[in-house]
């Protein structure tokens, strides 16, 4: 601890377990996270595990859920939630071979219901799981080098990294520091492998964290039996792409290259998207930037800026519990003297750097090496077989004889990427007989979407959003071609409650759900993530919101500057407070 | 006191005998006013778990036994309620903070989040205080909604002795404001409550809106303490009625009663491939009264679509007169009502052979032609011989000559009168089958499957089957059951849950799919938590790659299952008599043999003295 600083220490993890939230005890008291999970993985009676079970599969990348569409149909009917499971892989960077793509594919087929979903950050996610096939699943994903560790939960969430398809020697060596903070900073519990791989208590070696932040936990040397306050989550941008949304990142790496060589990261802090409505104390926010660091010096910073929420983090309530809320409680410049203090040295001046975009350039790319990538656009990242859309079969054929690499990327899409310009037109073969990577005349504006989850799926889902966008994008291509504007890229974000999985409060266009059919909407995020945007109705219908787009586009259309984006347009033109 | 006296005149008649009345009036001029309030509030407490604990004589010597403490067996003190219906936590902690502010008053509530709360015990209530939030679009929260069902539902009880009070709590951006609490507040006072103080709606900033609510109710609460207005608005000074002493009824297999069908729902879930139903009907002002393990009559109608395809077949006047029960009547009623038209019987057979004259049929009769006459019956009803085996210009009463009277069918209860007063249940499997290319329902599961419109009613009786009744209540109990042999063991642990019976419980259960087919799921879960079943053991034979059936789990538990044998249990197996039952009963065999350390002839002993012990009860179909 630092000495010199006085600061409040009655909601952090000094406390006694008393003092705070019951989930402080559940993880202290959980061993490490294995719970009554066994018990609960065999219980004949229900589909589901214990609420506290549940709480603690989240560190293990998975979640209890229930298919909503029916919940109200088999309360009637006196049967329990259809409870399945949804799960979550750690895919660092978002990177998957082929060989790793084909049994991913074979196992949504098996055990997902013939669905695969592209996260926003750049992974997977299996829905519809049956409890009784977790641990087969947990284990075939093991044989391609796959896990979900701390996919959820509180602790350091899958690590993102910019997939520019440009594919530069910066953006490999970006993507393996990404890749070793990701593995450093999950948790090591060896729970994991007992309960999943059925192992009898690995001896799984630790990563040992910086010294003077380390607890004298011989199971969790950093984390210790409590874990973090809430989620943590870490990304590293490679301009100009900030397609990660580096500011909502509760630790962002901005990547600094010097005559095509990776030199060092200028550090963000303490951004974030959850609200609650009409809970004024909690915010989205962009994270600081603080200072520079020399590219060695990623894993001392990971651990000394983890640490100081590890320990000054609000364990008192969830919702003041992330790191943005500690950052302004305690101050940016208190909280940066900290990192700086556990670090042992100062931060260097933030170098200058420029972003043009947090989208993805979608098509085909030569890089700098004279291999091919080709970024497909894959709706809401949701890889299915539907009539007229085989994307899962799609993708799949793609796999068998793809001989680079596939990248997820923060916006739910995908790369096909490091493909030798002589396999190109075989790539091409497959890719047009299963009308990938044809947009089929979609705007600028579906092109740059995104929607959340929510319903059926998500338990916190208010409104429907995955399922709705794509239908309400096509009404608002009917004003955009009335305005000539389908080609105008303009970044529309829909989530289905105000947590923000789509990120939707740095969008140009932001939706999240209230209620069935109500959304509250937003304008003036910025085009390259740079600025929340602001509420500009709040908890309306899809008539009041198609009026208000077709009031802004018309006249953006009308009476926009040169080159002047439509975020920006909302704000100059008096829409919404800057 | 008064009380009493004046509604004395009501006991005479059927209900008390003269020595009965001539005990109650002693009793009743023997009394203080206190004394009468306490001992009709107990009657009333009485009537309220009535006939079970009037079954059991001990039961009278203890107040407040059963469903509810009889409300005013302490007198001067009015119950106080407190519910709440949460999403988000608020209602709940609201809701505490009331009984806090009624406590520090000396009046103790109790507070029940309305997901967990009886809502039977409605009527008993007395001071009734709600806290309501709203979600969805102006929807109740989740977890409130069977609560909001019963309420708004038409087997909500009048509220006459209920007093209430509504806090809503909502979001006044949202169009539906508070519309949860408002409805609770407006069906409360339909019922016929009495509304203590007017509805207040709260916005995300309720706390001071809620502060002064609850002050001023508890205020209200304190002013109108019995004390202060003596016990005339007390709930429970009134007579038991007629109902809670048991008369014989009137309504029986010869004149089966019209029940109202108040619910009628396909339990089994998406996917399922079966259709079991679960039907709710009212027997009030029927006096009818059963026991859990009881089975119900019903009397069906035959489907219209096959009458009349008969009718056209033969080619018959639909208003031919024909007799049934020696009573005339037109030849749709009668083919309606009157006679068994799908399956068809020898006589059937032997009798349409003269009339089709046809030798094919008239071989079939031959005695030694049993074996091929089942294999002809069972893949030819009615329909199919007249189809292939024409008689032309057959009259009506040539044709119903030949028919058997339409049998009522039985269903086993899957309700307590104690849990369900005036209500009984049955688990249905609407049996469904095609034969030629035609597809056909079961008469009776047919018919009940058909009764969803809203004021369907169908002929019903109570057949008591004293065989499958429940032991004493300290017994342990052993229940085996497969499909719809489920039904009667709601029934049994509804009225063990009722009486707090403490004998230990253990159902072995078996279907086809978990998802789909676990019948009453969530019931069977809250009484494992709540610990009134003590052991539930589940066998779905089409989930795994091997089949499993209730007798596999009876083995696996073997030791177990011996162990309860010893300690006096009483076995319990209902459903399919044709392959269960025997299986079962060659489980059992097997190992009480194997951990009582019996030969085979030994443990068939050991199940024979639990038969004639009554310890051994079957009621398979
Ligand atoms: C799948 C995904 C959305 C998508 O369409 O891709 C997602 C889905 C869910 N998120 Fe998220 N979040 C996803 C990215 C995000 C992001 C975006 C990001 O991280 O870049 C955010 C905003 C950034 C942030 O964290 O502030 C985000 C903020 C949340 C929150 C609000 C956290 C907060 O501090 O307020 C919750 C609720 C919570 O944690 O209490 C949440 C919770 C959830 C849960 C697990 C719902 C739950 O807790 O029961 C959702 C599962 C739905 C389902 O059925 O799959 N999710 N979630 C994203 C998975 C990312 C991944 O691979 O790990
Ligand atoms: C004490 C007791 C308790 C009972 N409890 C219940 C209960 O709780 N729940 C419940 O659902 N049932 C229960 N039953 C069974 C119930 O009484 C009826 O027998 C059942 O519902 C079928 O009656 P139904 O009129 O619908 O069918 P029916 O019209 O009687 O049809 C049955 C007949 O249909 C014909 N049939 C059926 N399938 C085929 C086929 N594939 N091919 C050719 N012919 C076929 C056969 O002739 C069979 O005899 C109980 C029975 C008893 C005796
Ligand atoms: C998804 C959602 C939908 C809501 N819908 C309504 C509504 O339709 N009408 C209303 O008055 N309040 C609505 N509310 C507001 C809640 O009633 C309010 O937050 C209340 O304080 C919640 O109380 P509780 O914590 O007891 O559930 C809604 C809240 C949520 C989260
Ligand atoms: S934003 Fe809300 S609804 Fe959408 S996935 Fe996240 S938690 Fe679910």
């Amino acid at each position: 601890m630092n000495p010199h600083k006085e600061t409040d220490r009655s909601r952090d993890r000094s406390q006694p377990l008393e003092n705070l939230i019951p989930d402080e005890t559940m993880k202290a008291t959980s061993n490490y996270l294995r719970g009554t999970i066994e018990e609960s993985l065999a219980d004949e009676v229900t589909a589901g595990v214990t609420e506290t079970d549940n709480k603690l599969l989240k560190f293990h990348g998975m979640y209890q859920q229930d298919d909503r569409d029916i919940r109200d149909e088999r309360r009637r009917q006196k049967l329990e939630p259809e409870y399945t499971f949804m799960v979550r892989l750690r895919l660092p960077g978002g990177v998957v071979s082929p060989s790793q793509w084909l049994a991913i594919d074979d196992l949504a087929r098996r055990y997902g219901r013939d669905s695969l979903r592209l996260t926003t950050r750049q992974t997977f996610q299996y829905h519809y799981v049956d409890r009784q096939n977790l641990k087969t699943l947990l284990q075939e994903l093991r044989d391609v080098l796959i896990d979900t560790k701390a996919a959820c939960g509180d602790d350091s969430r899958g690590v993102m990294s910019t997939v520019n398809p440009h594919l530069s020697e910066v953006h490999t060596q970006v993507y393996e520091i990404a890749k070793e903070a990701s593995d450093h900073a999950v948790h090591q519990t060896t729970g994991y492998e007992e309960i999943w791989y059925q192992e009898e208590r690995p001896a799984g070696e630790k990563k040992a964290p910086l010294k003077q932040v380390a607890s004298d936990d011989k199971e969790e040397p950093f984390y210790g039996k409590t874990y973090m306050p809430r989620k943590f989550k870490i990304g590293f941008a490679v301009p100009p792409s900030n397609d990660i949304d580096v500011y909502s990142q509760d630790l962002g790496f901005i990547a600094v290259a010097e005559d095509g060589k990776l030199k060092g990261f200028n550090v963000a802090v303490g951004g974030g998207m959850g609200r609650t409505d009409r809970a004024p104390e909690t915010y989205p926010r962009l994270a600081d930037v603080i200072g520079y660091v020399e590219a060695d010096q990623v894993i001392p910073v990971v651990d000394a800026v983890m640490s100081v929420q590890r320990d000054f983090g609000d364990r008192t309530n969830r919702a003041h519990a992330r790191f943005k809320y500690t950052v302004d409680d305690k101050g940016v410049d208190w909280i940066k003297a900290e990192i700086e203090h556990r670090l042992g040295y100062e931060l260097g001046p933030v170098s200058p750097y420029e972003f043009t975009s947090n989208g993805d350039p979608l098509g085909w790319v030569t890089g700098e090496d004279g291999r091919e990538h080709c970024t497909l656009f894959i709706q809401n990242g949701r890889l299915t077989n539907k009539p007229g859309s085989l994307l899962l079969d799609g993708m799949r054929a793609l796999a068998e004889i793809h001989k680079g690499t596939f990248l997820c990327t923060p916006n739910q899409n995908v790369i096909v990427a490091d493909v030798e310009p002589a396999d190109r037109p075989a790539i091409e073969a497959v890719m047009k007989e299963h009308g990938l990577g044809e947009f089929g005349g979609a705007s600028a504006l579906r092109l740059n979407s995104m929607a959340c989850v929510a319903f059926p799926t998500c338990a916190l889902a208010m409104a429907e959003s995955e399922r709705y966008l794509p239908e309400l994008v096509t009404k608002v291509e009917g004003i955009l071609d009335a305005n000539g504007l389908r080609e105008e890229p303009i970044t529309i974000r829909m989530t289905g409650c105000p947590n923000g999985c789509a990120r939707p409060y740095i969008a140009e266009i932001g939706l999240t759900g209230r209620a069935p059919g109500k959304y509250n909407l937003y304008f003036g995020g910025g085009f390259h993530g740079e600025r929340l945007n602001k509420m500009y109705l709040e908890n309306v219908g899809e008539e009041a919101i198609l009026k208000a787009l077709e009031e802004t586009l018309g006249a953006y259309a009308r009476d926009r500057e040169p080159g002047e984006r439509f975020g920006d347009f909302t704000i100059r033109a008096g829409y919404v407070a800057e | 006191m008064t009380a009493l006296k004046t509604s004395s005149p009501e006991l005479t008649g059927p209900i008390l005998t003269t020595t009965q009345l001539e005990q109650v009036s002693r009793l009743a001029s023997s009394l203080n006013q206190q004394q009468a309030i306490w001992v009709s509030g107990y009657f009333a407490g009485l009537s309220q778990q009535a006939p079970a604990a009037l079954l059991a004589p001990d039961a009278m010597l203890a107040p407040g036994v059963g469903s509810h403490e009889a409300p005013a067996a302490v007198p001067g003190t009015r119950l106080t309620t407190i519910l709440y219906a949460s999403e988000t936590g608020n209602s709940k902690e609201l809701a505490g903070s009331l009984a806090d502010a009624a406590k520090a008053e000396g009046i103790e509530a109790k507070v029940a989040d309305v997901a967990d709360y009886k809502v039977r015990s409605l009527k008993d209530e007395q001071d009734l205080l709600i806290v309501a939030a709203t979600h969805g679009e102006g929807d109740p929260p989740q977890t409130a909604l069977d609560f909001f069902e019963f309420l708004e539902g038409r087997k909500a009880p009048k509220l006459p002795e209920v007093r209430f009070a509504v806090l809503a709590l909502g979001d006044s951006t949202y169009e539906h404001y508070c519309s949860a609490g408002r409805r609770v507040d407006e069906r409360l006072a339909e019922l016929g409550a009495e509304r203590i103080a007017e509805r207040v709606d709260c916005d995300v900033d309720y706390e001071d809106d809620a502060e002064e609510w609850i002050a001023s109710i508890v205020g209200q609460l304190v002013a109108s303490r019995p004390e202060s207005d003596g016990a005339a608005t007390n709930g429970a000074v009134a007579v038991p009625a007629a109902g809670g002493v048991s008369t014989p009824s009137a309504f029986s297999k010869k004149n089966p009663f019209s029940a109202e069908v108040i619910d009628n729902l396909v339990l089994t879930g998406r996917g399922s491939t079966k259709e079991t139903r679960h039907v709710e009907l009212s027997l009030e002002d029927s006096g009818l009264d059963y026991q859990p393990g009881d089975a119900l009559g019903v009397v069906p109608q035959n489907d219209p679509a096959l009458v009349s395809t008969l009718i056209e077949k033969l080619s018959l006047d639909a208003e031919a007169e024909v007799t049934v029960k020696k009573e005339p009547a037109s030849l749709t009623d009668a083919l309606t009502g009157g006679f068994e038209i799908t399956a068809a019987t020898p006589r059937f057979l032997e009798h349409w052979a003269e009339l089709a004259d046809s030798a094919e049929l008239r071989a079939l009769c031959g005695t030694d032609q049993a074996k091929e006459r089942t294999a002809f019956l069972h893949d030819h009803h009615v329909l199919d011989i007249i189809d292939r085996f024409p008689a032309p210009g057959v009259e009506a009463e040539q044709f119903t000559a030949g028919l058997r009277p339409l049998q009522p069918r039985l269903y086993s209860i899957a309700s307590s009168l104690a849990a369900a007063p005036d209500e009984v249940h049955l688990t249905v499997s609407t049996v469904r089958y095609s034969l030629h290319d035609l597809e056909r329902t079961g008469v009776a599961s047919g018919y009940l499957a058909g009764l969803t419109d809203e004021d369907a009613t169908v002929p019903v009786y109570v057949q008591s089957n004293d065989h499958f009744h429940l032991p004493d209540d300290d017994a342990p109990i052993l229940m085996i059951g497969a499909g719809t042999g489920v039904a009667p063991y709601r029934a049994f642990m509804q009225e063990r849950e009722e009486r707090g019976a403490d004998g230990k419980s253990w159902l072995f259960f078996g279907e086809r799919n978990f998802r789909s087919d676990f019948l009453y799921q969530v019931e069977w879960q809250a009484m494992l938590k709540n610990g009134s079943l003590d052991r539930l053991d589940l066998a779905f034979s089409r989930d795994a790659a091997e089949k499993v059936y209730v007798q596999d789990r009876l083995r696996a538990r073997g030791r177990d299952v011996y162990a309860w044998l010893e300690e006096g249990a009483s076995v319990y197996v209902c459903g399919d008599a044709t392959y269960m039952a025997p299986d079962v009963n060659t489980a059992l065999t097997d190992l009480i043999a194997e951990h009582g350390g019996f030969d085979e002839d030994g443990a068939q002993e050991y199940l024979a003295d639990m038969r004639r012990n009554h310890r051994y009860r079957l009621d398979v179909y």
